[in-house]
């Protein structure tokens, strides 16, 4: 256990190293130039070329990654191009609003997710069964922009239970949990309905059933804790899902967090923040991952870490 | 309630001098108190004057800070600020600024000469990194102090606490607009050194406001200046801005009374729909913009290299068209200079829509069956929709455009390459003026010095001749002269417009929409120095 943990966390950490190679060297090899960005329109070549000096961006490649590696094994991300402030306290002050709209996103989507998988796989068949995949096709395949417009639209404006975007109390954070919940809720209900159609199958429900116990009994006692399994491993592996889409989220009801950090530095080609978001990014999926991984054997003995 | 005194007959006694009793009215009908909340969409990227450079911080900045000279809010009418008076040297190269006494920074301390020249050569300084560094380089000794190697601008001397001079190495007639842009807005040392790189998320001046709270991504938040030394000003008590908040949710949030206005505008989607229903549209001001939106062709490019193929290029796009295309939220342009710009020639009837005489002009070029050519368009609406119009214009005389929509980026870094673009539309990194000046519009879009590898010149055209007259207007300091200067100017665009370096399309204007207990003037509301509003000025109805 202990050795597979170590051998995953260095695993870890090359990856991430791969991670900031990459988004480093693409970044390089933009044909925006950021230092374009800062100078503004009006500035003189000189003023250009000045400026390019101080962030030691007239360095070759290697030097310029060098730098930033060095930085970052220090725990420093760097400044802002754009807005000159540290990257790490920019990051930072975002990072609590992008966790807790995580958190409801991942409890709107198992709720929702897991009852209607359940439901469907219980009358597998049925009208019922239809219409609830139906509609978490709908969920998966509806744009996030438009579901949370809608929402905003109906629920919001139009009703006014919930705020019209922003951030601070528990009935802010409803609606975007949901638009986020809505996709993910979709893929749950469809694993739901399959894994636990398979498992309802299996012989050991039969015995169950033939010695007497309950239907709920046999659904929540047996069938649940199996069914379950690969859905952990997927809230893992979601984390990474997750923060793809809440960019868009957090744009459209105002969210104050690291999505909307990004989104504006892509348009300003801010690449500190950039390379910043992106590696806290890739750190929260590779400890998803880590965890899904982890969680698994406590949840079925016969998984086995090595 | 107007004070300001120009004396213009002291010209001939070797002075040129004005002197400012009130640089700006105070509204008799504005109640003090209130607050107010303004919609972005974006972070504010920072507050200090030396690095800000959005439409969005500059306006804010101004609030927070001022310079020597300032504009009469809601007009380009410029006036003393910080400074009380000014005189102008004769051979137009030394100005000296007697300053205003008794203004006080937010942390108390008085300002005095030697924080403005604290605060200019800060800018010049290249650690600083600021964006404005160029506008200071007529000052003497610019060239050490932007390389480095000085210490400060050897053309400012503080004279006595309250009095500073400038001299610079050429005549100047932009150099009190200069003195009103935000990088020469008087910061204290103190602060600066306090904070650091981070004075722009602390920022300190003498402005009608000052900075009350700042949460990183979802507000900031402005008040009152008490000891502001324009007596009256500001009427508001606070000014919150709200942070990420996508413009339709803005309009939405206005619409239920929420906010007051929305800072990104009202989104084109809904344009149309807020227009047709009277009561808001009661509540939209239009005005004009220093701004022109504009088609560049590369002149090093064949066959754009022919002046009558810019030129039949020029008489086949619909302007008229394409203002519909944006909800006529814009006007046709002739001209590179917008209509609000002195300068601009009110008779020129520019280029008319001819597709056959553009088509006898392409034969005459030697082109009879068109061509086929890019044309560069950044990615966001309405500049594809736009691009398409004038696509189809140009497809009616046989020019084949293809459309290279591009991140805004991508698109500048093609407009700098000397053979990189063909064509661009200008729509989204259009010029807007940093000054309304009609030198403004020159130096860097179509002037020589533009035309370099990463320049704004986008359409590479260089006319030497141009740049001396350029040069000759801009010595004209003598402001009783600004006419004459202005007409050099404008004869100087109508020679480009003869050689067609670009094909003006239109000239944006802008809508700003308010809540119904917003007071004040419509043209604080579309101020053209202050964009979106003008915050010390405007005030709320509705207070007690």
């Amino acid at each position: 256990m202990i050795a597979y943990l170590g051998r995953r966390i260095v695993q870890s950490v090359l990856i991430l190293l791969g991670i900031s190679i990459i988004t480093f060297a693409l970044l390089y090899l933009l044909p925006a130039d950021p230092v374009r960005q800062i100078a503004g329109r009006s500035a003189t070549p000189a003023t250009v070329e000045s400026i390019r000096r101080q962030l030691g961006l007239d360095q070759p490649f290697l030097v310029q990654y060098g730098r930033y590696l060095w930085n970052l094994l220090q725990g420093d991300l760097g400044r802002s191009y754009i807005q000159r402030s540290e990257v790490s306290q920019l990051i930072l002050a975002r990072l609590p609003a992008t966790l807790l709209l995580m958190v409801g996103a991942i409890v709107c989507e198992l709720l929702i997710g897991l009852t209607m998988g359940l439901a469907a796989a219980v009358r597998r068949g049925s009208r019922t069964d239809n219409s609830l995949m139906v509609a978490s096709f709908v969920g998966v395949s509806a744009p996030q922009f438009v579901v949370g417009l809608l929402l905003l639209y109906i629920f919001a404006v139009r009703l006014g239970w919930f705020p019209i975007g922003g951030y601070g109390t528990f009935r802010h954070l409803v609606l975007p949990s949901l638009t986020v919940g809505i996709m993910g809720a979709g893929w749950y209900a469809r694993m739901m309905r399959s894994s636990m159609v398979d498992v309802l199958h299996q012989d050991y429900i039969r015995t169950a059933r033939a010695k007497g116990l309950g239907r709920l009994k046999v659904l929540v006692r047996h069938a649940l804790p199996n069914a379950i399994l690969p859905i952990v491993a997927m809230v893992g592996i979601d984390i990474g899902i997750l923060m793809g889409g809440i960019v868009v989220v957090e744009s459209v009801f105002g969210w104050p967090g690291i999505g909307q950090l990004v989104w504006q530095a892509i348009q300003r080609v801010d690449i500190p923040i950039i390379m910043g978001v992106t590696l806290v990014s890739a750190l929260a999926i590779v400890l998803g991952n880590l965890f899904a991984d982890l969680v698994a054997p406590f949840i079925d003995p016969r998984i086995k870490l090595r | 309630m107007k004070k300001y005194l120009v004396s213009t007959v002291a010209a001939a006694a070797l002075m040129l001098g004005a002197t400012a009793v009130q640089a700006q009215d105070v509204d008799p009908n504005a109640k003090p108190g209130g607050e107010i909340v303004i919609t972005y969409k974006d972070d504010v990227a920072t507050l200090d004057p030396a690095i800000g450079y959005d439409w969005q911080n500059w306006s804010m900045i101004k609030s927070l800070f001022d310079g020597l000279m300032d504009y009469k809010p809601g007009t380009t009418e410029l006036v003393p600020d910080l400074a009380e008076s000014y005189e102008i040297s004769p051979d137009g190269q030394t100005f000296t600024f007697k300053l205003r006494p008794g203004v006080k920074f937010h942390n108390g301390r008085e300002m005095t000469a030697e924080d403005v020249k604290y605060s200019i050569d800060r800018v010049v300084n290249p650690v600083t990194q600021s964006p404005g560094q160029g506008f200071f380089a007529s000052i003497k000794g610019y060239d050490e102090a932007a390389a480095g190697k000085s210490d400060g601008l050897s053309g400012i001397t503080v004279v006595d606490p309250l009095t500073i001079k400038f001299e610079l190495t050429r005549p100047d007639a932009t150099f009190l607009h200069v003195m009103a842009i935000n990088f020469s807005h008087v910061v204290p040392k103190e602060e600066v050194e306090k904070y650091g790189a981070d004075f722009g998320k602390h920022p300190v001046g003498t402005g009608a406001y000052k900075l009350a709270e700042w949460t990183l991504g979802q507000r900031v938040v402005f008040e009152k200046n008490p000891d502001h030394w324009h007596k009256g000003l500001p009427y508001l008590d606070k000014i919150t801005f709200e942070i990420g908040q996508e413009p339709i949710v803005a309009l939405l949030r206005l619409q239920k009374g929420e906010i007051d206005v929305p800072g990104d505008g009202i989104p084109p989607a809904k344009f149309q729909e807020v227009m047709n229903d009277p009561e808001q549209k009661a509540r939209v001001v239009e005005g004009g913009q220093l701004h022109t939106g504009y088609v560049t062709m590369n002149v090093n490019i064949p066959p754009f290299d022919n002046v009558k193929v810019r030129q039949a290029v020029n008489m086949a796009i619909n302007k008229e068209r394409i203002v519909q295309l944006i909800n006529n939220r814009a006007v046709p342009a002739n001209q590179p200079l917008p209509p609000s710009m002195p300068g601009y020639v009110k008779d020129y009837k520019g280029y008319p829509f001819d597709p056959a005489k553009a088509k006898e002009l392409l034969a005459e070029a030697g082109q009879p069956d068109g061509f086929s050519t890019d044309l560069y368009v950044m990615n966001t609406d309405p500049n594809p929709r736009i691009a398409q119009g004038i696509q189809q214009d140009l497809a009616a005389i046989g020019i084949k455009a293809n459309i290279q929509a591009l991140a805004q980026a991508n698109v500048i870094a093609a407009g700098g390459e000397k053979e990189g673009a063909p064509m661009i539309w200008s729509g989204g990194m259009a010029w807007i003026a940093d000054f309304p000046d009609p030198s403004n519009f020159y130096g860097p879009i179509l002037g020589c010095g533009g035309a370099v590898p990463g320049g704004w010149n986008w359409s590479w055209y260089c006319n030497e001749d141009l740049d001396k007259k350029a040069a000759e207007a801009d010595s004209i300091v003598d402001p009783a002269k600004a006419e004459e200067r202005n007409k050099m100017w404008g004869d100087i665009y109508m020679k480009i417009m003869e050689d067609a370096p670009w094909a003006p399309i239109f000239n944006e204007q802008r809508f700003t929409m308010k809540s119904a207990r917003m007071g004040g003037a419509d043209n604080l509301y579309v101020d053209p120095v202050h964009i979106p509003i003008n915050y010390d000025n405007v005030y709320v109805k509705d207070v007690q």
